[in-house]
């Protein structure tokens, strides 16, 4: 029996942050109409959106890929932004690198990593410093 | 069920209706506007749009009211917005006296009743915000669309349906009647009542018996008040649960936000799906634009009759009581226990495109793939509202893909080139840029 899979991918457009947040919205009405559960929807769009807004906050905007198969849902967002120096430090709950000006958009309050981190079943971050950043997360069925 | 229908009669199988239906719900097929029962919502869109009448909303029967030996009216408080003059909705109450019901009850009552439980459970580990109950069209919008918002929606029946069950229980213990002798009747300002009446969302069965027209009732009314005198009338503020922001004003200090029109209301779910801590406390939703005065089984103009109640409304709360609340002859338990919900809403969503994930997901693909290759147009000349529409209707195999117009324009650009008239919709861009 073959696999069945479905790709979606998106194009993050850095520093626009009224646009942010479209892919994850694209995507969730995409998993509404194959027929997920809504608890799986609601993980994946909290995943992807926090995912979006660093992109667009952090990354200089970058790619969302998401694959869904028999097990899992699967995102990968890759960008070519700054790179992240101490990833361990950037999970914790409240660190943020945002300047003022982001802070004072509402933005950057140092919840994003640990939310995706929190509502994913796996989840990697690869990043150095300068050579941008790719966090993949997957959510199991 | 659904209670708006097509008059085939009158029907063009113009792209109108496909056009303003919230759910996509209707196709144009073989040149009539066929509507996709299972995602209606009866929210009367088409009904106002439709410019030759062929949407029309249906109710019950008034002649029903003889088959009871005791028949109680409930009307929606958005009847006393359509009088001109209206100054005591006592005369409204009479003249249905005079129409041939046994009784009166007014929603108007248990929409104060609602309010008050409404207020008591504010801020009280609530879900915020808390989303109105009354407005039918918008539960059956949330459980297709909005999952996340259903634990929001207040667990509280519609001051009809509480209306109807105060109501009912009280005239059987005045009159001795059997239940089932006692016929009550809502007046309706909009057919998703008609139909929540008959299938209540949240009832284990009905408890209006019939769902009128409030049209058909103005115009019976109309000879009859011209020779009534007011009755006594207890209904205060719980009048202005007929329009926009009145329900959210019967909350005093509480953050509400008051939405009308369902186009507003969709945004509205969209903005508030999923996200946490809301500053509102609380939502007030309805379908029609201005309120449930907006319904298309009204007759006056939304916000003359928004303006007309609000007059109404504060002339009673200034005035003298004018009748014995019922609101004092029910015990505050008793009313709480009655306006509990017995069923819970449940997600029905109507779009997934196969029930079997793996082929949901291929036929997905497939829809992508074909999105592609329609233009984007979204003329509706196909029947369906949109290329997008179109592209999972040839999917699910509703349509064919050289439904759409655009795809026999290659067939016909040899014309074009003999220099034969090619309609706009046929020529290529760079056909008209030629010509400017």
């Amino acid at each position: 029996m073959p696999m069945e899979k479905l790709t979606l991918s998106f194009d993050i457009i850095g520093g626009n942050f009224i646009a942010a947040g479209e892919a994850s919205s694209a995507t969730k009405a995409a998993l509404r109409k194959i027929g997920l559960s809504n608890d799986i929807i609601r993980r994946v769009s909290i995943c992807m959106y926090e995912g979006e807004i660093n992109q667009v906050i952090h990354g200089g905007g970058g790619k969302a890929v998401i694959e869904v198969d028999e097990r899992r849902v699967a995102i990968t967002l890759t960008d070519g932004g700054p790179g992240i120096p101490d990833v361990s430090k950037a999970l914790e709950e409240g660190f943020s690198t945002a300047t003022n000006e982001i802070r004072e958009q509402g933005f950057g309050a140092g919840m994003g990593l640990p939310n995706m981190k929190r509502y994913s079943d796996e989840f990697e971050i690869i990043s150095k410093p300068g050579e941008g950043t790719t966090v993949v997360m997957s959510i199991r069925f | 069920m659904i209670s708006v229908r097509l008059d085939p009669e009158k029907c063009r199988g113009c792209t109108i209706c496909i056009k303003r239906c919230p759910t996509e719900a209707i196709r144009v097929r073989s040149g009539r506007a066929k509507i996709i029962k299972e995602r209606c919502i009866d929210c009367g869109n088409c009904v106002r749009s439709c410019y030759y009448h062929a949407k029309v909303a249906v109710a019950d029967p008034l002649s029903r009211v003889s088959d009871f030996t005791h028949s109680i009216a409930l009307p929606a408080p958005s009847l006393f917005g359509q009088f001109k003059n209206l100054e005591d909705p006592g005369v409204v109450l009479r003249a249905l006296l005079g129409m041939g019901f046994s009784e009166v009850f007014e929603p108007a009552l248990a929409a104060e009743m609602i309010s008050a439980l409404t207020a008591s459970k504010l801020g009280k580990n609530a879900p915020k915000p808390l989303v109105s109950s009354a407005c039918p069209a918008v539960l059956r919008l949330i459980t297709q669309r909005f999952p996340n918002m259903i634990p929001h929606v207040l667990d509280l029946i519609s001051p009809a349906e509480l209306a109807a069950k105060l109501a009912r229980g009280r005239a059987v213990a005045r009159t001795g009647l059997r239940p089932r002798d006692v016929g009550v009747f809502f007046i309706s300002p909009c057919p998703a009542k008609v139909t929540e009446s008959h299938q209540p969302s949240r009832l284990d069965a009905p408890v209006i018996d019939y769902a009128v027209s409030m049209s058909e009732v103005y115009f019976k009314l109309l000879p009859l008040m011209k020779r009534s005198q007011a009755m006594p009338r207890a209904a205060r503020d719980g009048l202005r649960w007929a329009f926009s922001g009145g329900e959210s004003r019967l909350l005093g200090d509480a953050r509400c936000a008051f939405v009308g029109g369902l186009d507003n209301v969709i945004g509205m779910l969209e903005t508030l799906d999923g996200e946490e801590d809301s500053e509102l406390d609380y939502l007030e939703l309805g379908a029609c634009p201005g309120g449930c005065v907006g319904g298309c089984l009204t007759v006056e103009n939304p916000f003359t009759a928004a303006a007309r109640l609000r007059r109404l409304a504060a002339a009673a709360a200034s005035g003298p009581d004018a009748g014995a609340s019922p609101v004092e002859v029910f015990s505050q338990d008793f009313i709480a226990e009655q306006a509990k919900p017995a069923r819970e809403l449940i997600y029905t969503p109507t779009t997934i495109l196969d029930r079997d994930v793996g082929r949901a997901m291929q036929k997905l693909r497939q829809v992508e793939e074909l999105k592609e290759r329609l233009p984007g147009l979204d003329c509706g000349s196909c029947g369906a509202p949109g290329c997008h529409a179109l592209a999972e209707d040839v999917i699910l195999g509703w349509a064919e893909e050289s439904d759409c117009i655009f795809n026999v324009r290659d067939g016909v650009e040899y014309a074009a080139n003999d220099g034969i008239y090619l309609p706009p919709p046929f020529r290529r861009r760079k056909d008209d840029e030629q010509a400017l």
